[in-house]
Parts: C-alpha cells; structure tokens; sequence
C-alpha cells in the first residue's frame, strides 16, 4: 500500500534508493548532503545491506564501485567539494561501465564556499567535470517527492545503461520537508543489469549486444572471470592501444546512451500555446518560478514554464521545438549561479528567442517576486 | 609444486607482460599464484585488486576477477567488494607509491579497520612506470629523476605503518627469498583480518641504473646481503640494523575481529 510521509528531500533520495534495490552506500559526511548518508547507516543493516563510512570522499566512491562490481546496487552521495573530489572516479565508473548512483546536493562554491547554503554552480562539472568524453545522465529534482521518484529512476536508468548516474539536487529541496506518497515497493517498476547467460568460458566481458551497445555484467563471485580496468580497453577488457579498439569503445560508451536519448530525457512544459515569454528552470528555483508564471498568469501576462528534469542529457530539441512552435520571443534563464545552463539553453533556442540569464550568487533562493520582476521586465 | 597448477591461473593470451626483463615482480607473481595453488583457492571466488603503476598491472595477467582499479585507491574498491561478499578472497597488490603516497590513506583506515584483505605491497623504491621519480620509500640520498641531487625525505617503514595503524599480520620479504614470499602470501590469504605483506623488489631500468643496481643481478645480490630474519634481528642492537631489510613475520594479532563479522553483528543488531 501506498502511504503517506513528511520527509526531507534527502531522506526521499536515500528511501528512494533502498526501495530501488540499493543495498550498499559509501559515505563521508558532507554539509548539506550528510543526512543521505545517516539514513542508510541506519536503514541498510535492517535489510541485510551494507553501510561504510570510509576515510574520505574518494574512498566514498570506490567502494562503492567495487561494491556494484560485487553485484550490489550502490549509491554514494556528497556536496561541492566532496563532488569535486569525486570526478576521478566517475569517469572510472564510465569507462569501466559500473552502473551506480551519485548524489550532489549542491551548495555554494567555489571551495569550501557556503557550507549550509544553496547553489547550482556544480551542473557545468556535473556535465564536464571528470576528463575525457562520456555521456551524462543526471537528474535534478525540484521538490521532494521527485527526489524519491527521480532516485528509483536514476537506479533504474544506470542499471539499464550500466554507467554512473546523478542526482544534482541542491541545499534548499535536500534540507526541505513536505508531504510525499511513497508507493507500495511492489508496484514499482525496477530494472537489474543484464547478467551473460553463456558459460563463463565463451563470456567475453566487454562484447555488447548489438540490440542495445550495452554488454551483460557478470558479479565477481558469480563464476565469470572479468578484467575491470580504467584504461581503454579492447572487448575482452584487456587495455589497448589499438587506434580501431579505442575508438570502438569509446564511441559505444557515447552511443549507448545517446542513441537512446529520448527514452531518457525529462521535462516538464506549463502554460505554452500562447505564450511569448518562457522561463526556464531546474531544481529548487523551479518552485520559485513556478509560482511566478501562475501568478502572472493570473494577471494576464502571457508566459510559459520549462522545467528540465534531465539537466543532462539537456532537453534542447524538446525545447527549441516548443520555442519555435508558440514563437516564445523571449527566454528567462534563473538560475543559483553565473549562468551555466543558460548558455546552453541559448544553444538550444538557436536564436528564435532572446536569452535573458538572470543570476543569484549570495547563497539565498530566488523570491517568486524576483523572478516576477524579470518577466515583467520584458513582458 | 606441479608447474600446469600455476599455469592454470594465467591469463596466457595476455603475455608477453608489459615487465622489464628481470623485473622483481615476477618473482612475486609466482610467489602468490603458489600461494593460491596451494591453498586451493577458487579462482571463480578469488578477486584482485591493484592500483596503477608497473606492480598494478599484475592481475591483469591472472584469470580470475580482476579489478585494475585507479592510483592509490585500490583498497577502498576492494572493501566494497569485500564488504558485499565476504566469502570471496580478496587479494589487493599495490606498489609503494600506491601504497604510500596518493593511496596512503585508504592504507592506513584498511589497517584500522582489519577488513579480511591480504594486501601485498611491492616496493621497488621508485615510480617505474612513470620514469623512476622519488617515492615515499626512496632512501635518502637515492638518485631519481624528481632527485637529481639525492631524495631529501625520509623515507616511510610501510610495516611498521600497518603496525601502528592496526593491521593484524604484517610481514616482509625480498625478492631473494621466494619461498619466504610464498609462504608469507599464504599465511596473509589464510588470515582472517586485514594482513600486509611487503616485499621489496626492484626496479633495475629506473631505480638501479641510477644507484649502481643497474643489473637484475646487483639488486638480488643486494636484497640478499641486507635481509635479516626477524628472530636473529630481535637480537640485534638497532645501529647494526641500518640499512638491513627484517624480514618474516614481523607482527600477528590473532584475536583481532575481521571487519565484515563485525558488520554482520551490525546487521544483527538493526534487526535483520
């Protein structure tokens, strides 16, 4: 039976995790993101699952690698620079191809920056942060409902596509507390990796189906033999430097989840149609402006809501095809930083509207006010 | 010990390894697949781990589950590994820059938390794969490219780190002495904790040209004439042991708790 809570956005993102099959987590305690990690230290050895809190924010995240390697489903979570010291290994994660979930409740930066406060300034990193080339999924939740649904899903979507996925939510939706339905476990729709069904001697362990570009993971223990490896590797997982090997893997692991890119990327669209004015928003400053478009809605002023919900891979077809059909004159980019998505929102729209960035630095939410401000501004 | 056994855990369509011609660590990889012969260890159930550098490309070669993980940080993978299934012997080979520098942290909370991990740390003194720069083990005074003039640090005594951070077996042998190596390696699989085995190897094309050790020859030679056995040590006055590798069983705690029992008493409290 479905029930009722009134939980924080991070204890949602962690019971959403461990009803999504996670059993393991590999913590370090990181203002704002922490309370993930106390959830699962108490949650996960009630059903048989692991908790480590490990000596620092890379060991976080390797154990919980080598975890998922084990066969369990993991998760690791953290903030800023936690997130910063991270980028290492999610690109082992995505090279090697581990599924496993990493959360980042974002704070101020750079550094150690506003421990307690909010931003959005990690989602260019989110995208870039780890060197070399890799396809990104990352959700971004915007209240706290989503950061339960969104976690079933991100474990669903990197068990699927058997790489790293992240949580980009941030200070205010991670710390805030509201009513959310939590689903009967059973009714939930839950994807497992695909394990080899050949005898472990034929298993050659990077060889993908063609159907899907994704290769079966076998468990260490299950009685397949595996090289895992963070070098680039041939199909047998052995490291290459064969120019044809290199470019096989490489362009895979790009189009295994890009090739499937409309199967993965969110959005929500309110109030288009008639609309000449569109704001765009992701994350906690989507509540703000949500409630700025209804508002001015009410008062006549014609304007529209697009809200990512994959800030990655970024909903840029989605979004200039709707610019273009309800000719949108004018995009509204708030968001906690120095424009990041902004830039890549003018991309999207390819000039059938002007970009108007509108950025907040000093730790606090936009007011619905302000953001009232801005459309008014060009309405 | 019937050479087909040991041939049985390579990974033979890998060969010829990436290795210098009479490098140290093949020493040590036949030292551990004897080890693990045996003991009769399962390769289907035995996984190892290993960093990066020239000693992390060694379970490359094994057929077994092998995980070649990232610099430094090839502890904190094999503690998920372990910690989601205990029953697998989990062997970490790592080198002492590994062990020492980038990875020096994940070394010493392994030690503390005495997870059943048999880590072997090959120490051959040097960055090799990366042209031979000073390591947290290069002896003062030894050339290296990062040293032109002599390494300034002091070097670590990477037993007596996993000593004093809580390791519960810690031994040391050189490549010299290969049985000591597997019988060392042996008793660390067999251990039921955290158990460090060092072995000091070398690195003849990095380390030895630059230090009059610029054959494979000169470095055994070298190791042999140093290597002094723990029970003759303990007799020893200190001043007699500069510069002298100790070597057999340095420290053994039997009655220290594995890491995951420990958790499993976790599991058992919240109610499973």
């Amino acid at each position: 039976m479905s029930r009722a809570e009134f939980w924080q956005g991070n204890k949602a993102i962690a019971m959403g995790g461990i009803d999504a099959g996670c059993r393991f987590f590999g913590g370090y305690p990181i203002t704002p993101s922490t309370e993930i990690a106390e959830v699962m230290a108490e949650e996960l050895p009630r059903l048989g699952g692991k908790f480590i809190q490990m000596e620092d924010e890379i060991g976080g995240i390797a154990a919980t690698i080598g975890a998922s390697i084990a066969g369990s489903k993991a998760m690791t979570g953290t903030s800023g620079p936690g997130f910063s010291l991270k980028q290492e290994l999610l690109g082992y994660g995505y090279i090697a191809e581990i599924p496993f979930i990493c959360v980042d409740v974002q704070r101020g930066g750079p550094s150690t920056g506003l421990p307690t406060k909010v931003s959005q300034g990690d989602v260019m990193q989110a995208r870039w942060g780890t060197h070399g080339d890799h396809a990104t999924i990352a959700y971004a939740p915007s209240s706290v409902q989503e950061c339960y649904d969104l976690t079933v899903k991100a474990f669903n979507m990197s068990e699927r596509f058997r790489q790293p996925v992240l949580i980009m939510t941030d200070e205010v939706v991670g710390h805030m507390r509201e009513r959310i339905v939590i689903p009967d476990p059973s009714t939930l729709e839950l994807i497992d990796r695909k394990k080899p069904s050949c005898a472990p001697d034929r298993f050659i362990p990077y060889l993908a189906d063609e159907s899907d570009d994704i290769p079966p993971m076998a468990a260490f223990g299950d009685g397949y033999h595996w090289h895992v490896t963070g070098l680039t590797a041939n199909d047998w997982g052995f490291p290459t430097n064969n120019a044809q090997d290199i470019d096989k893997k490489i362009s895979r692991i790009l189009r295994k989840v890009e090739g499937k890119r409309s199967e993965v990327v969110e959005y929500t669209a309110e109030s288009f149609g008639d609309a000449d004015i569109l704001v765009v928003s992701y994350g906690c400053v989507a509540r703000s402006a949500l409630r700025a478009v209804r508002e001015l809605r009410s008062q006549g002023i014609k304007v529209g809501h697009f809200r990512p919900i994959t800030i990655w891979p970024f909903a840029d077809a989605e979004l200039k095809k709707l610019v273009v059909d309800s000719d949108i004159k004018h995009v509204i980019v708030p968001e906690l930083n120095m424009g990041q998505m902004s830039l890549e929102i003018e991309r999207a729209v390819g000039g059938k509207a002007e970009t108007h960035s509108k950025t907040l630095l000093n730790g606090e939410l936009f007011k619905p006010s302000q953001i009232m401000a801005f459309i008014k501004e060009v309405a | 010990m019937p050479r087909e056994n040991v041939m049985k855990w390579l990974r033979s369509q890998f060969m010829p390894h990436i290795w210098c011609p009479g490098c140290g660590h093949g020493i040590i990889m036949h030292a551990m697949l004897r080890a693990l012969t045996s003991l009769g260890r399962d390769p289907d159930k035995t996984v190892i781990s290993s960093g990066i550098g020239c000693s992390s490309r060694l379970p490359g070669y094994i057929d077994t589950c092998t995980l070649h993980t990232a610099h430094g940080r090839s502890l904190a993978f094999a503690t998920g590994v372990k910690m989601v299934n205990p029953e697998l012997t989990v062997i970490d080979v790592m080198g002492d820059g590994d062990c020492s520098a980038i990875g020096g942290n994940h070394f010493i909370h392994a030690c503390r938390r005495n997870i059943g991990i048999c880590a072997i740390v090959m120490n051959n003194s040097i960055y090799g794969m990366t042209g031979g720069q000073a390591s947290p083990t290069t002896p003062v005074g030894a050339i290296a490219s990062t040293a032109p003039y002599g390494a300034v640090d002091p070097p670590f005594d990477i037993c007596r780190l996993a000593t004093g951070a809580g390791a519960t077996l810690v031994a040391r042998a050189t490549i010299a002495q290969p049985q000591l190596c597997e019988s060392l390696i042996k008793k660390g699989i067999q251990h039921d904790g955290f158990s460090v085995i060092e072995i000091m190897t070398h690195c003849h094309t990095q380390y030895g040209r630059k230090n009059k050790l610029g054959r494979p020859l000169d470095n055994f030679n070298y190791f042999k004439e140093r290597s002094v056995m723990k029970a003759k040590a303990d007799s020893m006055p200190p001043e007699e042991l500069e510069g002298k590798y100790v070597i057999g069983e340095l420290f053994h705690k039997a009655d220290g708790e594995e890491y995951t029992k420990k958790y499993a008493r976790v599991i058992e409290k919240a109610g499973r």
